[in-house]
């Protein structure tokens, strides 16, 4: 009987530990990316020299007198993003308010639906369908030599965020209290301006957290633009083929050495810098909505 | 406004300004509104549907039975899709067994071990980190660690296991849910009869979750079939078919679907099998979904 309880008894002691070295896992790994990417990016920033390549607005990696300038990917990056914030974000509101507003009815439930399909399309497929409708239309319509470009990737990555604003932001507004609208109503404000004076205001943080995942959504992503983007290093224009920091590691990574795959793993590093502040926010933005 | 319907605050609702008492100026701004209202969630409807129709009105006529069951050969001349499929399985199971255990061995720590108050808000934040870290990083990161330092070359091993970092947030958050739901009155009624923690957990606590860990699980598994860019660089582009053993092996690269469509699109222009192999991947995720949907059900109504 003693022994029995002596084996539960350590038993107990090791699966705690087990659980606990499980538990710290997540901590570390976020410890080993970060260290592992720094290490491997450092060297060639040293190397170029910071401002160099921050600034530097050529990036020739392959040329015989190479030039590592970052800057037109730093700038396409946050100028897509931008964009499709500003194109994915008041739609997306919109949406989520009225999915918020129709709890029942067949049109609320078709919307819903097709939101949830939308979210799981891969990454590429949207890259594909850009490829081969988005493209030709941008050429065709605006008279371009060629349609990969700036604007087209604003277009896909403006879609690809639409999911989870319209999500985020709806929980957020299902969560307003009942009492603030009906207060609003009985001073004799229409539900339309109930809902545009009230709800959204009310739900402010929990729709600014949905941008923030919106804009941490459209600055990592790679495969949709780099299929149509045109993958070119110039300053971005909106109708120049342009690279974005994601663009530039995945397109040039496969061949790449010496330098070249130092300043590549550099460009990582600044991405990695852009997410890391975009969750500070995050936590910032969540930690505001908890007071 | 029917959800109201035969209460007091119905009736309070029901007597605030209609559009005709109002002024003109505000019907119209609302109304106005109520339009965009509309227009956005049509909008979006009506995108949805159709890039969806699009893919399958140009994908499915291409999915024919030599498509899916053979391999690229040029000596043969055929084109399929049948290593791509494998690979896709071969890593979904993998990065499962990868990170299954991890991720709940981690949600049971937060939820049933940890005093540390700031421990847990730190792990939390890390997972939040994990969470936001784009794909083409973990594709980077999982090429330093696995493929050069781990020296499993460009393998599905190696491309397993950086989707089981990738995916170790997901896996963690469904399973704390659904642990945070298992009653306290129980949980100390198998305490008080003599259990130990882990006797507890095991035969209490796992047994009452299983339907949130099975659904985490789905949905990581949706999350692993849409990646691509963790891919690339970890798991290869190569089209070969390779047996459950060889496929647990390093040095054996493949591609997964999506990473095939990027092939086929990007690198070869060959539109037709990109949106056969398209059309694949969307059957593959509503599938998926679908499971995830009824699984939570059926394991819930089971409880």
């Amino acid at each position: 009987m003693e022994k029995v309880k002596k084996t539960a008894h350590i038993l107990e002691k090791i699966m705690r530990t087990i659980f606990t070295v499980c538990g710290f896992f997540a901590a570390v790994l976020v410890v080993v990316i970060t260290v592992f990417l720094l290490i491997s990016g450092i060297p060639a920033i040293k190397e170029i020299g910071i401002v160099d390549f921050l600034f530097g607005k050529v990036w020739a990696s392959t040329a015989d007198d190479p030039s590592y300038g970052i800057l037109p990917f730093i700038l396409t990056s946050v100028y897509g993003t931008l964009g499709a914030v500003l194109i994915g974000v008041p739609t997306g509101i919109m949406c989520a308010v009225f999915l918020s507003e129709t709890k029942k009815g067949i049109f609320g439930n078709i919307v819903r639906k097709t939101v949830d399909l939308l979210s799981g399309i891969p990454s590429v497929v949207y890259g594909l369908v850009g490829m081969i409708i988005i493209v030709p239309a941008v050429r065709e319509v605006f008279g371009l030599p060629d349609g990969a470009n700036l604007f087209s990737a604003i277009i896909v990555l403006a879609v690809m965020i639409l999911p989870s604003v319209i999500s985020v932001s709806e929980t957020a507004l299902r969560a307003v209290p009942k009492e603030y609208k009906e207060a609003s109503l009985a001073l004799g404000a229409t539900k339309t301006e109930t809902v545009f004076g009230i709800t959204i205001p009310a739900a402010r943080s929990g729709i600014i957290t949905s941008v923030i995942l919106g804009v941490g959504r459209a600055i990592g992503e790679a495969m949709a633009v780099m299929m149509v983007s045109g993958n070119v290093p110039n300053m971005p224009g909106l109708f120049e083929s342009v690279r974005f920091l994601t663009t530039a590691v995945a397109s040039e990574m496969a061949y790449s050495s010496g330098l070249q795959r130092e300043a590549l793993f550099s460009v990582a590093l600044v991405l990695f810098a852009f997410i890391m502040l975009i969750n500070l926010i995050l936590n910032f933005a969540v930690k505001k909505k908890g007071k | 406004m029917t959800t109201y319907m035969n209460t007091a605050r119905a009736r309070a609702i029901e007597s605030a300004p209609k559009l005709g008492s109002i002024s003109a100026k505000r019907k119209r701004k609302c109304l106005a509104l109520n339009i965009m209202l509309y227009i956005s969630a049509g909008a979006i409807c009506l995108l949805s549907v159709s890039l969806i129709g699009y893919i399958l009105y140009r994908g499915i006529p291409h999915i024919t039975w030599d498509f899916i069951s053979s391999k690229p050969s040029f000596l043969k001349g055929t084109e399929g899709i049948l290593p791509s499929i494998l690979n896709t399985l071969y890593i979904i199971f993998m990065t499962l067994a990868v990170i299954l255990p991890l991720g709940i061995g981690a949600a049971i720590y937060l939820n049933e071990y940890a005093k540390n108050k700031k421990a847990v808000k730190m792990i939390e934040f890390a997972a939040e980190t994990l969470s936001g870290i784009p794909s083409i990083i973990y594709g980077l990161v999982g090429m330093l660690i696995f493929v050069q330092m781990f020296s499993l070359e460009t393998s599905l091993i190696a491309g397993a296991l950086t989707l089981a970092i990738m995916t170790l947030p997901t896996i963690m958050r469904t399973t704390q849910e659904s642990l945070k739901t298992v009653p306290t009155n129980i949980r100390e009624g198998s305490l008080a009869l003599g259990a130990g923690k882990w006797h507890m957990i095991r035969t209490v606590v796992l047994p009452s979750s299983v339907d949130g860990i099975v659904t985490g699980a789905i949905l990581s598994a949706g999350r692993i079939v849409g990646e691509s860019a963790a891919l690339l660089f970890t798991a290869g582009t190569a089209n070969e078919i390779y047996g459950i053993i060889n496929a647990v092996l390093p040095g054996n690269a493949g591609s997964t679907l999506t990473v095939s469509l990027y092939m086929y699109a990007k690198e070869r222009g060959e539109f037709d099998y990109a949106f056969a192999t398209a059309a694949i991947l969307l059957i593959l995720t509503f599938l998926i979904n679908m499971l995830a949907a009824l699984s939570s059900k059926l394991l819930k109504g089971k409880r």
